[in-house]
C-alpha cells in the first residue's frame, strides 16, 4: 500500500503573531516553525504504523520553499520513506491541493491521510479539495483507521457520538486525535533521515481561487471583571443582565 | 440568481449550526437583492423544513430520499452542486462544522469557486468581488479573504451571529430529485454509537468545563450537576482526558474539539495556549481558579479567584435561585 501524507509548516503555537507590509504578510521574525501538529501526531504516525503492520511505502509531500527542510526531515526521521517538496509558496488552499493531487496521480497512491486542520489558517480545506480533484471519497474527523483488503474501516465523529463506516480505497482521510499515539524521532531515525530522498519538483498548476487582502490583530485584551468567591450570585446576575448569555 | 445554503438535519431537527448558515445565506441574499434558497438531503419532516422561513429562507429544495441520510462527502458534493445549478446560485453557504467544511472544500474544486472557510461576519460586496473576515492563527488574528470567482462559497463559523427570527414565516418546500447512480455512494455505515442524554459539545450554547484543578475523576459530580442545571454540555482539558478522568470526546483545545459557545465556564483549568486555541472563540468566558496568576484570566470576561470545591456548589445554588425567579 502506498500512502501519501501532506505536511504543512506552521508557526509554533506559542508564537507571537504579527504582520508586516501594511498587514498583508505574516512576520516570520523570531518565529519558530514546526510541522503542523495534527499532521505530525496523527497523519504521519498512523501512516507509519500502517506500513509497519502491512508493508508498503509512506511518502510525505510538502508545498514550500527550501527553508522547510527541517519540517520534512522530521517526518523522515519519524519513519516516512521519502519526501516530495513542491517548490512554491503555499498561498492558496486550492493551489496547494492541486499540487498534491497531481503528485498523488503520478505516484498511484492508495490512501492520503491529512491532519485535522493547520494551526495557522484553521480551515481544513486541502483534504476535501484533493479528494474532489481526484474524484475520491473522503472522510473527516476520523479517530480510528484500519485497512484490510483494500477497504478502510473508519470511526468518525458525528454530532453527539461516533459512527463506524467502510470505504473502498483509494480515499482521503482527515485524522483526528486518538488515531495514533504521537512519536518522538529516535537517534536512528534522525540519522537515517539524512540519507532519505527528497524530490524537489516545480509547481504544475498556478490557479488560485482566493486572496488574503489583509490581516488584523484583535482589539486590545479583554477587560476582566473579578467577582468575590463569597458573592457567586453576582456572577449569575452579570451573566444574565450584562453578558445576556443565560 | 440565488443564494443557496446547505442545511443539515440531525435527529429530526435542523442543526443549530445550519439555522445560522441559512440565516447568513438570507442576509447575503438580501444584500444582493436575490432569493434565499436552502437544500436539505435525506428524510425530514416538511413542516420542520418550512420553519426555515423564520430565518428568511424562501424556498427549500428537499431531496426526501433515505439513501441520502448518511453523510457522504462525495455524494453530497454532487447533490449540492446540482441544487446550486437548479437554483442558479452564485453564493453557496454552509456551516463551518465537520460536514460543512468537507463539502464546501469539495464544492470549491467542483465549481471552481473561491471558498472562505469559517467566516465570522457578513461579507461586503463590491461589484463581483466579495470580502469577508475569518479568524486565523487559532483566534490570535483575523484575515480578510477576497473572492472574485463567478460562484463563491462561504462557511460560517458557528455562533458568529445570532439569527433574527420572524415568527410564523414559512419557506416553500419543493421536491428535489437529483440524478444519482450507485457509484455515487462511497460510504457504508456499519454502526452508530451515540452518547444519549447529553448535549453534543459542538452544538451547545453553554459549556461547563473542568481540568486538573478538580484533583480526581470522583469530583466531577458537581460539574455534571451544574451543567445539568444550566442545560449545558460538559467539556474538559487535555491532561484530564489523557489520564482518562473524562472521556476523550469531551476534550476541547487545539488537538481536541474547537468550540464557540455563548458561555464557557472553565473550572480549575490554567488556560494553556493550546487549550485557549480551542475555546477562545466563545462569546463569554468565565474562569474559576485558585491561582490568581493562571493565564486563563487574561482571556476571561469574568473571573473568580477561589476554590472550585467551594465556588461550584454555591454557583449551583445561585443558579437554581435564578432559574426559579426567571
Amino acid at each position: 500500500m502506498k500512502i501519501l501524507v501532506p505536511i504543512a509548516k506552521v508557526p509554533d503555537t506559542t508564537s507571537r503573531i504579527a504582520f508586516i507590509d501594511n498587514n498583508t504578510k505574516f512576520n516570520p521574525d523570531g518565529v519558530t516553525f514546526i510541522m503542523n501538529p495534527t499532521d505530525e501526531w496523527y497523519a504521519v504516525v498512523r501512516a507509519i504504523e500502517l506500513k509497519e503492520k502491512q508493508g508498503g511505502e509512506v511518502v510525505v509531500i510538502h508545498i514550500g520553499l527550501a527553508d522547510s527542510d527541517s519540517v520534512i526531515r522530521k517526518a523522515l526521521a519519524l519513519g516516512a520513506d521519502r519526501a516530495i517538496r513542491v517548490d512554491a509558496d503555499p498561498t492558496d488552499a486550492y493551489f496547494v491541493a492541486a499540487q498534491i493531487a497531481a503528485q498523488a496521480k503520478e505516484g498511484a497512491f492508495d490512501l492520503i491521510i491529512t491532519g485535522k486542520e493547520t494551526i495557522d489558517y484553521n480551515s481544513f480545506e486541502v483534504g476535501g479539495m484533493i479528494a474532489e480533484l481526484l474524484d475520491w471519497p473522503a472522510v473527516a474527523q476520523v479517530s480510528k483507521l484500519e485497512i484490510e483488503n483494500g477497504v478502510a474501516t473508519l470511526k468518525r465523529e458525528v454530532e453527539g457520538g461516533t459512527e463506524t463506516v467502510e470505504v473502498k480505497l483509494p480515499m482521503v482521510v482527515g485524522a483526528e486525535k486518538d488515531m495514533a499515539i504521537a512519536r518522538i524521532p529516535n537517534m536512528k531515525g534522525i540519522m537515517s533521515a539524512k540519507g532519505k530522498p527528497v524530490a524537489v519538483v516545480p509547481a504544475t498548476d498556478d490557479v488560485k481561487l482566493t486572496v488574503i487582502a489583509n490581516y488584523a490583530l484583535p482589539d486590545k485584551a479583554k477587560q476582566i471583571k473579578y467577582i468575590s468567591p463569597d458573592n457567586v450570585g453576582e456572577l449569575v446576575r452579570l451573566l444574565h443582565e450584562e453578558a445576556k448569555v443565560i | 440568481m440565488a443564494v443557496l445554503s446547505f442545511v443539515e438535519i440531525a435527529d429530526g431537527k435542523i442543526k443549530k449550526a445550519s439555522v445560522e448558515a441559512a440565516y447568513y445565506g438570507s442576509k447575503v441574499a438580501e444584500s444582493l437583492g436575490t432569493e434565499s434558497v436552502a437544500v436539505v438531503l435525506g428524510t425530514a419532516d416538511a413542516a420542520t423544513l418550512a420553519t426555515l422561513g423564520e430565518v428568511g429562507v424562501k424556498k427549500v429544495l428537499h431531496a426526501n430520499d433515505a439513501r441520502f441520510n448518511n453523510f457522504d462527502s462525495k455524494l453530497y458534493t454532487k447533490l449540492i452542486a446540482e441544487a446550486a445549478t437548479t437554483a442558479g446560485a452564485k453564493v453557496i453557504v454552509a456551516s463551518f462544522n465537520p460536514n460543512g467544511k468537507l463539502v464546501s472544500s469539495r464544492l470549491s474544486v467542483r465549481l471552481k469557486a473561491g471558498y472562505v472557510p469559517g467566516a465570522v461576519e457578513l461579507p461586503v460586496f463590491t461589484g463581483n468581488e466579495l470580502v469577508v473576515k475569518k479568524n486565523v492563527y487559532s483566534g490570535k488574528a483575523a484575515a480578510h479573504y477576497k473572492v472574485a470567482t463567478d460562484v463563491k462559497i462561504i462557511s460560517v463559523n458557528p455562533n458568529s451571529l445570532s439569527p433574527v427570527r420572524t415568527a410564523g414565516a414559512t419557506a416553500a418546500v419543493e421536491a428535489f430529485a437529483p440524478s444519482v447512480a450507485d457509484s455515487d455512494f462511497t460510504i457504508v455505515v456499519k454502526s452508530v454509537d451515540k452518547i444519549t442524554g447529553t448535549i453534543p459539545l459542538t452544538e451547545a450554547e453553554l459549556v461547563v468545563s473542568a481540568g486538573r484543578g478538580l484533583k480526581g475523576p470522583e469530583n466531577w459530580g458537581m460539574i455534571e450537576e451544574l451543567a445539568k442545571e444550566m442545560g449545558a454540555a460538559t467539556a474538559c482539558s487535555r491532561p484530564v482526558s489523557d489520564v482518562d478522568w473524562r472521556p476523550h470526546h469531551e476534550h476541547v483545545g487545539q488537538t481536541g474539539l474547537t468550540i464557540r459557545p455563548n458561555l464557557y465556564i472553565a473550572i480549575g483549568i490554567s488556560g494553556a495556549i493550546q487549550h485557549l486555541a480551542g475555546v477562545n472563540g466563545s462569546k463569554v468566558i468565565v474562569v474559576i481558579n485558585t491561582d490568581s496568576e493562571a493565564p486563563f484570566f487574561k482571556a476571561a470576561d469574568y473571573g473568580i479567584v477561589g476554590d472550585a470545591f467551594q465556588v461550584v456548589p454555591k454557583l449551583i445554588e445561585e443558579y437554581k435561585k435564578f432559574k426559579a425567579a426567571h
